[in-house]
């Protein structure tokens, strides 16, 4: 909610990023074959031999009439040596490359596709390559079988083939649990068939990505042999080689050295270019624009602050949250997760938020803090004051401020929401030092202070804990100690117990219940349980499709349900002692909420269905004093 | 913690045999005798036939390698003929400058890596994102060994702010500021593709963690965003990260052959090079070995710190 977010982002960062990685995969291509055309033409274009001395000329400065590039120690022509050693080069980076691609693969489909002790012998054998330096190897190979370029193209072609070998194994291992693997052996093909025809085209595609990143290395590393003089052997002459004859001529001429290593700089960056447009494309979570990285809050969109005029904050409310609205912009789709939420939270209430995942009840209390990831998140509309003051543009540094400190927040799933490589004392400690003016030593006795209040039996030892030494319920009391430790106005707590068996989930509750007696503190409870509901909250907020469709105080919603939803949530809730009652899931799915069609978005769902539920809008209904919903058969019995 | 160490020492060994029996295969790929290839010039009817005997060829490959081997574990590495003097004494001699040069260059390439990829990932798709993708893609594609000659030229020769070459100055030289004057370039040149390899991994590593949960939960704890990325996400990114730098080491050792011919630099590596154009080849066999189980040892340290910083690996 910083100044700099306030814009809208990009709407499809992923896709932008993938075009913008297309646009240089095809500037990679093309380099790549400008040059593979000139080191295919080579014989045909109007170039001097390469090897045919001037001495008259030698060591001619690039630009000098008769020679492009300039000429060598012997007057050799420049242009046309570069030409010819390109053509070597690539022909010995390709042949090596396919030689370790064929070698390599072979390789790995034996093993993967034979398993037992053929994989087992296979994959230390090439652990066993792996576990030398990458040229080191090859020089070896080079030194066994003499320098030539033909012993560097082998060398470099054994040094790459565990690459291929361990990628294609993985794969193919994956692919041999494959249904259709398993359909095609039932049906009496035999291995063979079976390999040749559903598993290796599979293959392709990594066998592809692996080719395409190792055919760099390749052209380096033999160019680098031939540098060092174990590769071409005059009069032969690759890039490498020329670059290497160059090297002392460095002060005197040192365009015969660094013109050949320029192309095998353009030709290995056209070969990288390349190979990083296929495995964006190959690589469906850059395509979902999945690595997008979540800024640290959530973007407002410029006009929303200006919506916020009329309905104005309840006086006595601590929190009040006006006609807010969330959606998320994925691949040219507006996903209205929240739409024109609005709710009052006084001190020491418990407000409960009901629905089923999808509902938008987690994405409306992470709104509140500006918690929602962006990209894709943006709150559109809204308005959010806490004690009077506006949330939404709040700078960063104000919301963080707020964050952990007033407004807390417990979060469901308690292993991935805690950091896994800190010690839960630690965690705690982050907390109050953030907030507090206090030294590490003081804020420990607090953290362990608060651990012993949410009844962590050994404080003191567990404190040095990791969060993965500690049981579920261990590790949502932490979390819950991590919101108490600034003594918060606010709690927010999104599924504190869905992931806790009964015996926890009760305990943990009563906490919460204790804590929020003892200390005046407001609490916002997300949920899809109506049983926890009842035990807990004052009023209920029940939402469907991003939207509010039933409110009431608690005593109320659970005798007089208003929405057919609500009362559809109620009834999936196990009574005691009723262990025949049915336990009522609702059948069908929450609709998408990027293609909402008009009328009630239950209406598909809902077994009171009638025609006018599927025309114009619904209106959240005033039913009375903080009691609403939004059906137009809310008054039928 | 010390029984993983054992356990993951103990691990080394087969390693290490594999190590040797691979070196052992490819010598005995050299093709024709190899007591002639070895002899190379120096090869009389008679101590060609004593080099046969004294290699033991005359028995099977097993008995051979076995004989080999227990050579090797002896200390015995055979003599440089080039050299005239025991393979393992200037193995040891010139491991030295190698691992110096190794080791800076590690330095290096692990803090630019680190700080260009974190950058990169917190301004992603920014100008800075983008100017480092680049600069990260052009490192990844360029050739070392011509990258030093053009710092030689405009650092050494132009500029004149460092040496040419060497390890040390030949006039007045020693000291500790004058081996890091020569140190840094060829240091530099050496680091410049690992320091590709490591930002790309951290800028992808470093989003994958960001998108985490207790990410989130550091943000609502209000902590400020510069703790979420070095405290949080950066040290849970690490724990990826450690074991592809300890894997670096491999092309770092290797990229050093290139970078001690081109620098002068009196390490393994230009002495490889020589005894291979010399046809040394116990020499070479040496050097491989030596090299190969510093690998392995650098590569079992990764691990051990992965495992430190990583409390949830088995204990």
């Amino acid at each position: 909610m910083t100044a700099t977010t306030t814009t809208l982002p990009a709407a499809r960062p992923g896709t932008w990023a993938r075009f913008g990685r297309n646009q240089l995969a095809v500037a990679g291509g093309l380099i790549l074959a400008a040059v593979a055309l000139l080191a295919i033409a080579a014989p045909l274009l109007p170039l001097p031999d390469p090897n045919a001395t001037d001495l008259p000329n030698r060591l001619a400065p690039v630009f000098s009439a008769g020679h492009l590039l300039g000429a060598d120690h012997l007057g050799r022509d420049m242009l046309s040596r570069i030409v010819w050693g390109t053509r070597v080069s690539l022909a010995v980076g390709l042949i090596a490359a396919v030689t370790a691609a064929v070698i390599g693969s072979t390789i790995g489909i034996v093993a993967g596709f034979c398993g037992r002790w053929v994989d087992g012998v296979l994959m230390r054998a090439i652990d066993m390559l792996m576990a030398f330096p990458y040229l080191l190897l090859a020089l070896a190979i080079v030194a066994a079988l003499g320098p030539g370029l033909l012993n560097a193209l082998f060398a470099i072609s054994i040094v790459n083939i565990p690459f291929f070998a361990r990628a294609v194994r993985g794969v193919t291992v994956g692919l041999k649990r494959r249904d259709y693997v398993a359909a095609a052996r039932l049906s009496g093909q035999g291995n063979l068939t079976i390999l040749t025809g559903e598993i290796l085209p599979n293959l392709l595609p990594v066998i592809v990505i692996t080719f395409s990143t190792t055919l760099g290395w390749m052209i380096l590393e033999t160019a680098g042999l031939s540098f060092l003089g174990l590769g071409a052997q005059p009069p032969q002459a690759d890039l490498g080689s020329m670059l290497g004859e160059g090297r002392s001529l460095l002060l005197v001429a040192p365009h015969i050295a660094l013109i050949p290593g320029l192309v095998i700089l353009l030709v290995v960056i056209g070969i990288n270019l390349v190979g990083d447009g296929i495995r964006d494309l190959v690589d469906p979570r850059l395509a979902s624009g999945g690595l997008v990285r979540p800024g640290p809050a959530t973007a407002v969109a410029c006009d929303a602050i200006r919506q916020q005029a009329g309905n104005p904050a309840a006086p006595d409310a601590i929190l009040s949250v006006r006609n807010l609205r969330t959606h998320f912009l994925l691949n040219e789709e507006r996903y209205k997760a929240v739409d024109d939420v609005s709710f009052d939270l006084r001190p020491g209430e418990c407000l409960g938020i009901v629905g089923e995942s999808g509902s938008g009840k987690s994405v409306t209390a992470l709104s509140l803090l500006g918690l929602v990831p962006t990209p894709p998140g943006v709150i559109v509309g809204g308005s959010i004051r806490y004690r009077g003051q506006e949330l939404l543009g709040l700078p960063l540094p104000k919301l963080q401020e707020l964050r952990g400190n007033r407004i807390a927040f417990i979060f469901q799933d308690p292993l991935g929401t805690l950091n896994p490589l800190m010690t839960v004392g630690e965690q705690i400690v982050e907390t109050i030092t953030r907030h507090q003016g206090v030294t590490h030593a003081e804020a420990l006795t607090h953290a362990i202070g608060l651990m012993d209040r949410v009844r962590i039996p050994n404080a003191r030892d567990r404190a040095s804990a990791y969060p993965h030494e500690l049981s579920g319920g261990q590790r949502q009391r932490i979390g819950i100690a991590m919101a108490l430790a600034n003594d918060p106005d606010i709690i927010i707590a999104d599924e504190p117990t869905t992931a806790l068996d009964v015996t926890i989930q009760a305990e943990v509750l009563k906490l919460l219940q204790d804590l929020r007696r003892e200390r005046d503190t407001a609490l916002l409870f997300i949920t899809h349980d109506f049983g926890v509901v009842s035990e807990l909250c004052d009023r209920v907020m029940v939402m469907y499709a991003g939207r509010i469709v039933e409110t009431g105080t608690t005593a109320e919603v659970l005798r007089d349900p208003r929405h057919p939803y609500t009362r559809r949530l109620m009834a999936c809730v196990p009574v005691l002692g009723q262990p025949e009652r049915a336990l009522d899931a609702i059948p069908g799915l929450p609709p998408a909420v990027n293609h909402l069609p008009p009328g009630c978005h239950f209406a598909d769902r809902c077994d009171r269905v009638i025609d006018r539920c599927r025309i114009g809008s619904i209106p959240l209904e005033d039913l009375g004093p903080g009691r609403s919903s939004r059906c137009i058969r809310a008054f039928e019995p | 913690m010390l029984s993983y160490a054992l356990r993951r020492l103990a691990m080394i060994v087969p390693v290490l045999l594999g190590i040797s029996v691979i070196v052992f295969l490819i010598m005995a790929m050299i093709p024709g005798d190899p007591a002639l290839a070895i002899l190379g010039s120096f090869a009389t009817p008679e101590n060609t036939a004593q080099l046969r005997q004294d290699l033991g060829l005359d028995r099977s490959l097993i008995e051979q390698y076995a004989v080999w081997l227990g050579n090797l574990l002896q200390g015995d590495f055979g003599r440089s003929y080039s050299l005239n003097r025991p393979v393992l004494d200037e193995v040891t001699e010139r491991l030295g400058p190698t691992l110096l040069l190794a080791g800076a260059s590690l330095i290096l390439c692990t803090i630019l890596g680190l700080a260009a990829g974190v950058v990169s990932a917190v301004r992603q798709y920014g100008w800075q994102d983008k100017a480092l993708t680049l600069a990260v893609l052009v490192g990844l594609s360029t050739p070392s060994f011509w990258l030093g000659l053009i710092l030689v030229l405009i650092f050494s020769v132009g500029l004149r702010w460092f040496p040419v070459s060497g390890m040390y100055a030949i006039y007045g030289g020693g000291g500790l500021t004058d081996l890091l004057h020569h140190l840094a370039l060829p240091a530099f040149t050496l680091a410049v593709v690992a320091t590709g390899v490591i930002a790309r991994l951290t800028r992808s590593t470093m989003l994958e963690v960001l998108r985490q949960d207790f990410v989130r939960t550091a943000r609502a704890k209000g902590v400020t965003e510069r703790t979420v990325i070095l405290r949080h996400a950066l040290r849970n990114a690490l724990v990826n990260i450690v074991p592809i730098i300890g894997i670096q080491t491999g092309f770092v050792l290797g990229g050093a052959v290139y970078i001690e011919t081109v620098f002068q630099w009196p390490g393994i590596g230009r002495m490889l090079v020589t005894a291979i154009s010399t046809r040394d080849i116990l020499l070479v066999q040496g050097g491989v070995l030596v090299v190969a189980a510093c690998y392995v040892l650098i590569n079992l340290a990764a691990d051990l710190i992965q495992h430190m910083l990583d409390p949830r690996i088995g204990t």
